[in-house]
């Protein structure tokens, strides 16, 4: 019981880990495998963000109390990945718009089948 | 704090602040200087760095002024600087040829921004190789990465958009696990300093998170190193970017890739964990050995020339991973040795495919058709980088091969020395292909009168050439800095 509850937050991580990689994989519109690889980003922010948290820990600010504090540099350091996230985003709704224009569609299959054909020329 | 250490914070700092000053200024000459001079400045710090390192040891860089292990350490070492010092040099010599050959391929409003991009990949790379610190490594990997996807879709084909979205989703997902990895050695060690990572780490071996931790890490540089099968975003995206693009990649990324690589099996988790306790070394080797072969296999069937020459990088690639899978001291050696040539081969070939498709457009294997009298110089050129590239004496190639037999022989796996000298022979059917068709082919009809290339632009592919011919023949200076390099990581494991 304890490695389901007690590890609570890591089983969401892993569900929503490989619920991410599973769109990316097999869905064929290349808008959702984007949001597929946001989702499987997302879950590394979470397995970061579990990771810093003492058990009665507090907001790692110097006050009057002696309090337990929780670790807030993987919480910094998934603030950097974020911002690596949303560029990748960026970067590929960008790439989408211009596959958008220059095929008509944007659909692993339709692109494919005139990639093959531009390849077989 | 030894005096040379801010030279290693130069090295990303310039290319890192050219990138958006060539935005905020707005003028292509500008553009194309700076891009320039930070090149060649960065190639010359790398140099006084490997001389440095090379004559005091190991160089350290608090960033801030934060001691490490608590703040970030910028650190070069043998391995660093050499490889510093090969990705420094080719980005140099492709920001030289690049401005003719942008002009050809790039739009006049999308210069400036390639440009920036160009800095911004150099910046990340440089940044991976000189970095003490995991979770900074990952922060430079994909700063090049992101800068990578941009430049591959400006090629004028439009598959390159699509090349560079796979590229995009695969190198996310690359560094998604090299970023899980990270996690799951912090959640041991509590740091993230890789002198610290490898004092802390060999307490930890026998649990899970360190196992699961390496293993993400392994798949995720995998991806990022185009290892047999991760390799699939590679052949199109190298196919359909613009040339210096192409030449860039070609000759930096994936070598970078092959350090991080090095870097992480022989350094932080240590020799012992990652080929005792873990079976990396059979993995490397049965993946590098099927990579060799399957990917010169298509090679040899590709009619697009770069495609052809981007599997065979894929193959190239498997030699390193099945030198690095040996996991002896000559083995090591031998991946520095090719990761060193390899990247003056394919800088070479790639730069030279530049300059022919600079005359004549697409280049399939039909259209190099007496180019031969033509076009001399860039020919010449693609046959001694294709020569090199197979591995015949006295070019740079020669030499990494001779080392990787070594190695196999020594650790006793002779049938991986015959597999690589009938990888050499692929090779050599399909550098033939090439030369067949541009010195013995019947030139194509029709009017058009193609010249050679310009000067600006066979320079920087003649360096490169005389480069491969040079380390053919004295090999002091690589092969010296590769034994020793890779006496220090073999030496540093039990």
């Amino acid at each position: 019981m304890n490695s389901i509850l007690g590890l609570f937050n890591y089983w969401i991580v892993i569900f929503l880990m490989m619920t991410g990689f599973y769109v990316v994989i097999a869905q064929g519109n290349l808008v959702k495998k984007l949001v597929g690889l946001g989702l499987f980003q997302a879950s590394v922010f979470l397995l970061y963000i579990s990771m810093g948290k003492v058990e009665g820990g507090h907001a790692p600010i110097i006050d009057a109390f002696n309090r337990v504090y929780s670790n807030p540099l993987p919480h910094v350091l998934i603030l950097t990945a974020i911002v690596v996230g949303v560029a990748t985003l960026a970067v590929g709704l960008a790439l989408i718009v211009r596959i958008q224009d220059a095929y008509g569609s944007v659909e692993e299959d339709d692109i494919q089948a005139h990639d093959n054909e531009a390849d077989s020329d | 704090m030894n005096a040379p250490g801010p030279l290693a914070v130069l090295v990303v700092i310039m290319p890192l602040l050219a990138a958006p000053l060539c935005v905020l200024i707005g003028r292509i000459a500008v553009a194309r200087w700076l891009a320039l001079l930070v090149g060649w400045a960065s190639a010359a710090m790398a140099l006084t760095l490997l001389a440095v390192v090379e004559a005091n040891g190991p160089l350290s860089y608090a960033l801030g002024d934060w001691a490490p292990p608590w703040g970030i350490e910028y650190r070069l070492d043998r391995l660093g600087s050499y490889v510093l010092l090969i990705v420094t040099l080719i980005t140099a010599l492709v920001f030289s040829f690049a401005p003719r050959s942008v002009d050809r391929e790039i739009p006049e409003g999308r210069q400036i921004p390639f440009y920036s991009a160009l800095l911004l990949a150099a910046a990340g790379l440089n940044g991976i190789v000189v970095t003490g610190d995991a979770f900074n490594l990952f922060v430079f990997l994909e700063i090049s990465s992101l800068a990578s996807y941009a430049l591959i879709s400006q090629g004028y084909d439009r598959r390159a958009l699509y090349a560079s979205f796979r590229y995009l989703m695969m190198g996310t997902i690359g560094a998604t696990f090299i970023l899980i990895g990270i996690g799951f050695l912090y959640m041991m060690t509590g740091t993230l300093n890789m002198q610290d990572l490898a004092q802390r780490l060999p307490a930890v071996f026998d649990t899970r998170t360190v196992r699961a931790g390496f293993a993400f890490l392994t798949v995720g540089i995998g991806l990022k190193l185009a290892i047999f099968p991760l390799h699939l975003w590679l052949p199109n995206a190298y196919a359909f970017a613009p040339a210096v693009v192409s030449a860039l990649l070609a000759a930096t990324s994936t070598k970078v890739a092959v350090y991080v690589m090095l870097r992480f099996t022989y350094d932080v988790f240590g020799q012992e964990f990652a080929f005792v306790r873990m079976p990396l070394g059979s993995i490397l080797m049965l993946l590098g050995a099927v990579g060799i072969v399957s990917a010169s296999l298509v090679a040899v069937f590709q009619d697009n020339v770069k495609r052809m020459l981007a599997y065979s990088s894929v193959a190239q690639l498997g030699y390193m991973a099945l030198a690095m899978g040996l996991a002896n001291r000559t083995g090591v050696t031998a991946a520095l040795l090719h990761l060193f040539n390899h990247a003056l081969m394919k800088g070479a070939l790639f730069l030279a495919l530049g300059a022919l498709s600079y005359r004549v457009g697409t280049l399939r294997i039909g259209s190099l058709a007496g180019l031969g009298r033509r076009m001399p110089w860039s020919s010449a050129a693609l046959v001694i980088g294709g020569l090199s590239l197979v591995g015949v004496p006295p070019t740079a190639g020669f030499i990494s091969k001779w080392y990787l037999i070594l190695g196999a022989l020594e650790s006793g796996w002779w049938p991986l020395a015959l597999l690589i000298l009938a990888g050499s022979l692929l090779a050599l059917v399909y550098v033939w292909r090439l030369v067949e068709a541009a010195y013995f082919a019947r030139p194509l009809p029709g009017p058009t009168e193609v010249s050679e290339a310009p000067l600006t632009l066979l320079l920087p592919v003649w360096a490169l050439v005389l480069a491969n011919l040079y380390f053919g023949l004295n090999t002091s200076l690589t092969v010296g800095i590769a034994q020793r390099a890779a006496a220090q990581l073999t030496g540093a494991g039990p």
